[in-house]
């Protein structure tokens, strides 16, 4: 039988044992955030027509603590298990490539997957929003989370120290989530501000999650998804060769 | 078949070469001691043997499985205990056990489980986050994780650095009634008389290569010699037999011997010579002796 699904449980545990941490208080942040932004610019921004602002920030802000919360997960996990050394208890058994980058991956998913229903669990009492296209909500969900949880394997394996994986994290993650549209609809940006939004992956994460719920996005959905299930592809791609590679792993 | 083979291997880390060319086997059921001083090469030897490591060139297996090309069949035949101590801080020892079982597949391994943490003196410790542990105590641990998929071959990294003597009395004994069962051993240590007790053959490294191997007793025979020590207390060494001798910080003189009956005639010459011994000692060979000779003699030369 294959070690994955005790990595895959383990990876899970680790973060629920700390669930206060990892999942109530992005949870937190992100409804202040819903709190802070509505209020003050609620009277100045018209994102979708029809939309209320409020109703238009929750999905983007539940979709920017998904992001983040699947790159914490994996890029944490593996850069605590590199500085303590415990990482060895990982490649000393009969774990593949594939598997130690599935169980990673699909940790970082339910772990987004959580905050997210968390999120939207919280809000549902405040501003209950209506969704037209669940299967779209899941799937830009899936693929966003996917995303970031690659990415965060990837600088977990990269970073040596707390402060390069708190480099990466401040200088291409933050930017990338906070002009990917989550306050703003793209198409009020002006013209190049709006073509460097189209080079953003997480753009389109965050378009066609919020099309899941109000039938409306910048760009069509199919489109988005493609982009992003692309992005996810080539960032699963680079990560598979870094651990069969054993990059920064295996000397 | 071998229970660990390693043919040819070579290894740099930039400009320092860590292996430079090391074979040898490893018999099943044998217990193997790989010596050396620090940063000779014998971490980097185990970790290729684990995977942690990848050789630039040469061929390891275990139990007739390559490392590379048989990954999953070399690690579920071997365990390994790390030199440093490291945990996971999240789990418990019970958790740290189960899950390290399943790595390995085995999802039903309660039994094992207990046994391990009977006999490694863990059973009050189950529930006890590994936090909370004494370095010894995680030491423990780390032996348990290694041995929880019942290993062929078990390799431990000075597992006894550090560790109080109870603990290493008490691991050995472990460790000897695995052996007695059937499994191989191979281990590194810097106390050489843990090697010299335990250990059928021996393996020496300097700077990346094997520079001895052989038995324990063929070693110990054929580099080491006899002395006696003997203190004087009256009376001055005579030519010959200073000749032969050191002077220790005791204020006693180490005399090289042949063998039992070259003590008969050394007596035979400080009598002679006028010398009155006060008292008289002679020495077994000792590893050490042989460890330090070998490694002397191959010191670069200028």
């Amino acid at each position: 039988m294959s070690g994955f699904p005790t990595l895959l449980y383990k990876e899970v545990l680790r973060f629920w044992k700390v669930s206060f941490q990892t999942v109530a208080a992005p949870v937190l942040t992100t409804l202040l955030y819903l709190l802070v932004f509505a209020h003050a610019l609620a009277a100045h921004v018209q994102a979708f027509p029809g939309v209320p602002y409020l109703h238009f920030l929750i999905p983007g802000l539940a979709m920017m603590a998904m992001l983040q919360n699947a790159f914490a997960n994996s890029s944490s996990s593996i850069i605590q298990s590199k500085i303590t050394g415990n990482m060895v208890f990982i490649l000393l058994p009969p774990l593949s490539a594939l598997e130690i980058f599935g169980a990673y991956l699909l940790a970082a998913m339910v772990r987004a997957l959580t905050v997210g229903l968390g999120v939207f669990a919280a809000t549902l009492w405040i501003v209950p929003i209506p969704m037209q296209h669940p299967l779209w909500t899941l799937a830009f969900a899936v693929v966003g989370a996917g995303m970031l949880g690659t990415l965060g394997i990837i600088a977990g394996i990269w970073s040596e120290k707390f402060d390069q994986l708190a480099a990466f994290q401040n200088f291409l993650v933050m930017p990338l989530t906070f002009l990917a549209g989550v306050f703003y609809s793209v198409h009020t940006l002006p013209p190049f501000w709006q073509a460097v939004s189209r080079l953003n992956p997480f753009f389109y994460a965050i378009d066609g999650f919020r099309y899941g719920f109000f039938g409306q996005s910048d760009i069509d959905p199919a489109a988005s998804l493609a982009f992003a299930a692309g992005a996810f592809a080539v960032l699963s791609w680079t990560t598979l060769l870094l651990l069969r590679r054993g990059y920064k792993l295996r000397h | 078949m071998a229970a660990v083979e390693v043919r040819d291997v070579h290894k740099r880390f930039g400009a320092v070469r860590a292996l430079g060319g090391v074979s040898l086997e490893v018999a099943e059921g044998e217990f193997f001691a790989l010596l050396g001083p620090n940063g000779a090469g014998k971490t980097t030897l185990i970790s290729a043997l684990g995977g942690l490591v990848r050789p630039d060139s040469g061929h390891l297996a275990i139990m007739g499985h390559d490392v590379a090309r048989d990954f999953r069949g070399a690690r579920r035949a071997v365990g390994i205990v790390p030199q440093e101590i490291v945990f996971d801080p999240f789990f418990t020892v019970r958790e740290t056990l189960e899950i390290q079982s399943g790595y390995f597949g085995l999802r039903r391994n309660a039994a094992w489980i207990d046994e391990l943490l009977e006999r490694l003196g863990l059973a009050s410790k189950a529930r006890a986050n590994m936090r909370s542990l004494s370095g010894g105590m995680k030491r423990r641990v780390m032996v348990a994780q290694a041995l929880v998929h019942r290993p062929p071959v078990i390799v431990l990294d000075e597992p006894t650095a550090g560790v109080d003597v109870e603990l290493r009395q008490a691991l050995w004994a472990f460790v000897r009634s695995l052996n007695a069962a059937g499994h191989t051993i191979v281990l590194t240590t810097h106390y050489l008389e843990e090697a010299e007790q335990l250990c059928s053959r021996i393996a020496m490294m300097k700077d990346g290569r094997i520079v001895a191997l052989d038995t324990t007793a063929r070693l110990l025979a054929s580099f080491s010699e006899r002395v006696m020590r003997v203190k004087l207390e009256q009376g001055e060494l005579p030519p010959a037999i200073a000749l032969r001798s050191s002077a220790e910080p005791s204020g006693a003189w180490r005399i090289a011997i042949d063998d039992m009956a070259h003590v008969e005639d050394v007596l035979a010459r400080l009598r002679e010579a006028g010398c009155v011994v006060a008292s008289l000692e002679v020495g077994e060979p000792e590893l050490e002796e042989v460890f330090v000779k070998i490694m002397h003699a191959h010191e670069p030369r200028p």
